[in-house]
């Protein structure tokens, strides 16, 4: 089912270059002067203990949240309007499983038809087209948030922990769906706690810690020889150094 | 209770007294009216207070809450002075007329309508509002999209808003004068008929009131079903 490039993705984004960014709570530092430059196709996956700012950090990439102070800048390539954005607890709108994928869409018309459609299929839900999204198990859900974040044809996906309340056989398909949309020249940039999807799905790393990075580096790289003490410990399955 | 009354209430309703029809379809068309223009009224308003952020917003979802409270009387009162002879609107000729119970049943339901309306929308603007801003959504599209899947919880808000119309005695009364096959609603009937004795008629109002109550509950129970059968569809 996932062996089908899709055709409907645009080309990739520039690469993302992202320069002291910083983001302030009251007192609080929770992005502490984040410099960053992430390549062009490479899926990433940004890692880090519970508090560590992963969320707020792709949530600032994505433009939900504005940085307190810094740039991020995609050299110069417009992604506005490509970008999509899959969240932990997946929103569903009150409606049929293939209009919440419609949603997504700008399509209008059988165009709009054939990509919803090709787009259920891709995510194993062709068969619940017509079934209230509200009543899909949490799996299907998340696979159905997925679908409409790829209705829009995004050029970057952001993935926030998507496949965390999944079953082995739910991440199955949602990692078939990742890896289909990626080859088709899609930027993925997902936030996991899951080293073992990070091995599988991630061709970098980034990790942070306490609002700073600690660890840029290859998949391979981070994951035989972590460059910090922080990372070494969250692999390890330390405390908090 | 007098069995014979209770009969008698009973017969009227069943023989559908002529009088007793006018009443309950007087009531129906000033209430249905009112709920209307509430609607027109209301829930845009309630669009706008749940999904717009504006400086004083909270001030006035405070002041339309606290009207979900308005006396009817006062409301009543206010209406007249306004309508009658020597008032701004006395030139139109409005007081005593259904015209009139219209206007201050607006006034009484819309605060009831926009508020319910408001929580409404403004539960589901905060469910949807961080999918919406992921896919870059301009503010008409969210606005749409918030009342479409809401559409069922709006009706439910109108069933309570044409709840307090039908049932409101003080503000009719007042406004409309109880005047018989003019402005004479059920709860204005029903209180001059027990003060007049007739408590026949009184009680098949009555009935027929507490009927509207039961059917309309049902109708709000099954729109909830409805809602969470066929609104996701």
């Amino acid at each position: 089912m996932f062996d089908a490039e899709p055709s409907f993705h645009g080309p990739s984004p520039c690469p993302l270059v992202v320069t002291g960014l910083c983001l302030r709570s009251g007192d609080s530092l929770l992005l502490d002067d984040i410099d960053l430059t992430l390549s062009t196709n490479a899926r990433t996956c940004i890692m880090g203990f519970n508090g560590a700012g992963k969320s707020l950090l792709l949530r600032c990439l994505h433009g939900l949240i504005a940085p307190t102070s810094g740039r991020i800048d995609w050299q110069g390539c417009s992604t506005t309007g490509t970008q999509a954005m899959v969240f932990q607890t997946p929103v569903l709108l009150r409606r049929s499983a293939a209009k919440n994928v419609a949603f997504g869409t700008h399509l209008r018309g059988a165009k709009a038809a054939d990509l919803v459609a090709d787009l259920l299929d891709q995510v194993g839900l062709s068969h619940r087209a017509a079934t209230p999204a509200h009543v899909l198990s949490g799996g299907e859900r998340q696979r159905l948030a997925l679908a409409r974040a790829l209705a829009c044809q995004p050029k970057v996906l952001f993935l926030d922990e998507a496949t965390a309340n999944l079953d082995p056989l739910s991440i199955r398909l949602f990692e078939d769906t990742m890896n289909a949309v990626h080859r088709s020249g899609t930027k993925i940039i997902f936030v996991s706690h899951d080293p073992n999807q990070a091995r599988r799905m991630a061709d970098e790393i980034v990790f942070l810690h306490k609002g700073r990075i600690a660890d840029v580096s290859d998949t391979a790289g981070f994951f035989s020889n972590p460059a910090s003490s922080a990372a070494r410990a969250y692999l390890a399955g330390d405390l908090v150094p | 209770m007098n069995d014979g009354i209770l009969s008698q209430a009973f017969a009227l309703i069943l023989a559908m007294d002529p009088a007793l029809l006018e009443i309950v379809g007087l009531s129906l068309y000033v209430s249905l009216s009112a709920v209307t223009v509430a609607c027109i009224i209301g829930l845009p308003l309630a669009a706008l207070l749940a999904t717009t952020p504006f400086r004083g917003r909270t001030l006035v979802v405070l002041i339309l809450n606290a009207l979900m409270g308005l006396p009817p009387v006062v409301v009543g009162l206010i209406v007249y002075m306004n309508l009658s002879r020597s008032g701004p609107f006395g030139f139109l000729g409005l007081l005593y007329t259904p015209t009139a119970m219209i206007i201050a049943q607006v006034i009484l339901i819309t605060p009831i309508v926009a508020a319910v309306a408001r929580q409404i929308l403004e539960d589901l603007n905060d469910e949807y509002s961080e999918l919406f801003a992921s896919m870059r959504l301009g503010r008409g599209a969210a606005v749409r999209a918030v009342l479409w899947d809401a559409r069922f919880s709006l009706i439910t808000a109108a069933l309570a808003g044409f709840g307090r119309s039908i049932a409101e005695v003080g503000a009719v009364m007042i406004v409309g004068g109880n005047i018989d096959h003019l402005t004479r609603v059920m709860t204005t009937a029903i209180a001059l008929e027990t003060s007049k004795g007739d408590l026949a008629l009184a009680l098949a109002l009555g009935v027929i009131l507490l009927l509207i109550a039961l059917g309309l509950n049902a109708g709000i129970s099954a729109f909830r079903l409805t809602e969470r059968r066929a609104a996701y569809v």
